[in-house]
């Protein structure tokens, strides 16, 4: 945009110092934690005087920390196998309804992204305490997957528009029920934008921390519980390598998504 | 030839629309059961004493108290803080963004979106390995002589600004950048043969077409920070309080459910007037034909 100025270098110079100068400060925290992940002392020691594996040997040693790995990863794809269906099912709700009803509808699932996330671990707190639910994998489980539709909807609503619905009333006329014309016609066709959806909603389960730091309990706490505590306690270089291996799952995971969408 | 001349087509039609009606209903019915009713919830939890009986004294006793007052300057501050160092940070980044050629644009975005997808807790605890007192930047600090003792970058304020702002900005930049690219380059252009210096355009041709992407990722900003609590909860070291924190100790270290419940209510005010006041800056902006907004 700015090639109209091209004899101001100042100018260019200072904004694009500026900008490597932000972009360092975006950066510099994820990637401090990956060198730190290796250090063989237990300080925080930077950049570390000895290498070693010992930390990422103390969390894959700890029963504690193995049992929330296991839970956020059953919960994530609990997340996933449940919110992507409903997403779907809403989707083409909305989809086909057009008007004042799809807009309430998508107004309506799109309040859990909207409320801050203190409000909704409190409320489905109490919720849940009157059930005598507090602490059960099912309490996280309905926080999480109502955090994880809206994300699926944004995926899958961009696809469904593009999708032609002529080829449903095609196999309807023929004589498919509804069931085998959205699993044989509208899911195979959606497939990529399904996948994404899917690795999407497990993602906002797997990085979900303020339903369960209120919610989650004991056997059942999650990963980011159980990060936020020992954060909130002491700082241990096996928060270093956890956060290494995250980060490394996330940019995968994304990395994923994203070549599959352009491809 | 319209649905509605034949009357057993139409009577399809209603029924497919009835169809398509239900297929909503089960991620409706437990958004309902997951976000909305514990909402309504937390009005009832209000009214009620430990007991399970009415009354108004959970208000009269949180609002009675300068804590709360104190928690809610906090949470405001936070918020328009982090919404000035976004607007100070992203708007120039999202400018040079918009200038650069496509590919080394989006480049750059992935970078910017690396954070993005990094868990709050990761960087959370980068920020403490940063900003601690024997922290890289102190250590940087003292090691090139610029200061003698340490600074106090986190456990305090400035700490848990510093972790929002890092945590917004990559969110506030989407919206600006995408205004920024959409803005025709020949109005840069026609504004620069007429005479306008660098400057004079940036002020009175990208800026005000950008205002509706600005306003957009302001409104984001106020969305997420109004009710933030890792991030104060970790970086504050117990001496930042906004309402969420106040919120949570309320409810794990006094078990007192209503005050717990009239601090959320307290949250939900804020956010209700912050959102009327973000329309009523939009109804100003139309007003003014400034920009359009970008969702």
């Amino acid at each position: 945009m700015l090639e109209a100025y091209p004899d101001n270098r100042p100018a260019r110079i200072f904004l694009w110092s500026f900008c490597a100068l932000v972009m360092a400060f975006l950066m510099l925290p994820t990637l401090v934690v990956v060198p730190l992940s290796f250090s063989s002392s237990n300080l925080l020691e930077f950049p570390p005087r000895a290498y070693s594996l010992r930390w990422y040997e103390a969390f894959f040693g700890s029963a504690t920390w193995m049992a929330a790995l296991r839970t956020s990863l059953i919960l994530g794809t609990l997340t996933a196998i449940v919110a992507v269906p409903l997403g779907l099912l809403a989707c083409i709700s909305i989809n086909r309804l057009g008007g004042k009803a799809a807009a309430t509808i998508q107004g309506i699932l799109l309040t859990p992204s909207i409320v801050p996330g203190i409000l909704l671990a409190i409320g489905l707190f109490f919720v849940l305490a009157a059930q005598h639910l507090v602490g059960t994998l099912f309490g996280v489980l309905v926080g999480h997957v109502v955090l994880a539709i809206p994300v699926a909807c944004i995926v899958l609503l961009p696809a469904l528009a593009r999708f032609d619905w002529n080829q449903v009333q095609a196999a309807r006329s023929l004589g498919a029920n509804w069931a085998r014309a959205i699993g044989g016609i509208i899911v195979p066709q959606l497939q990529i934008s399904l996948l994404s959806a899917t690795l999407m909603a497990f993602l906002t389960s797997l990085d979900e921390s303020v339903i369960s730091i209120f919610v989650a309990s004991g056997q059942n706490s999650t990963l980011p519980k159980l990060m936020f505590l020992s954060l909130r306690d002491q700082i241990d270089p096996t928060i270093a390598a956890i956060s290494t291996l995250w980060t490394v799952i996330v940019v995968a995971v994304v990395l994923i998504v994203t070549l599959r969408q352009k491809s | 030839m319209t649905i509605a001349a034949d009357p057993a087509l139409a009577a399809d039609a209603r029924s497919e629309r009835r169809f398509f009606l239900a297929l909503s209903l089960p991620a409706l019915f437990i958004v309902g059961l997951a976000a909305i009713l514990p909402i309504l919830w937390i009005i009832r939890q209000s009214f009620l004493t430990t007991g399970g009986q009415y009354t108004v004294g959970n208000y009269e006793k949180v609002l009675s108290s300068g804590l709360t007052w104190s928690a809610l300057v906090t949470t405001v501050e936070l918020s328009f803080g982090t919404l000035a160092f976004c607007i100070l940070l992203g708007t120039p980044l999202a400018l040079a963004l918009a200038s650069a050629r496509p590919r080394v644009a989006n480049l750059l975005m992935a970078f910017v979106m690396l954070p993005l997808w990094t868990s709050i807790l990761v960087r959370t605890y980068g920020w403490l390995v940063l900003l601690r007192r024997d922290g890289l930047i102190n250590a940087a600090l003292t090691g090139s002589g610029l200061t003698t003792e340490p600074l106090p970058l986190v456990y305090n304020f400035t700490g848990t600004l510093i972790g929002m702002v890092h945590y917004m900005l990559p969110l506030f930049l989407l919206p600006v950048y995408a205004a920024m690219r959409d803005i025709d380059a020949n109005l840069v252009r026609a504004s620069a043969s007429m005479g306008a210096t660098l400057g004079q355009t940036i002020r009175t041709v990208i800026l005000p077409l950008s205002a509706g992407g600005i306003f957009s990722g302001s409104i984001i900003v106020f969305i997420y920070t109004i009710g933030f609590f890792i991030t104060p909860a970790v970086l504050g070291g117990g001496k930042v309080n906004p309402l969420s924190i106040r919120i949570e100790r309320t409810l794990s270290t006094f078990q007192d459910w209503g005050s717990a419940s009239v601090l959320g209510i307290l949250l939900l005010i804020l956010m209700a007037l912050i959102g009327v006041m973000f329309l009523a800056a939009r109804r100003l902006m139309a007003r003014n034909n400034v920009g359009t907004v970008h969702a």
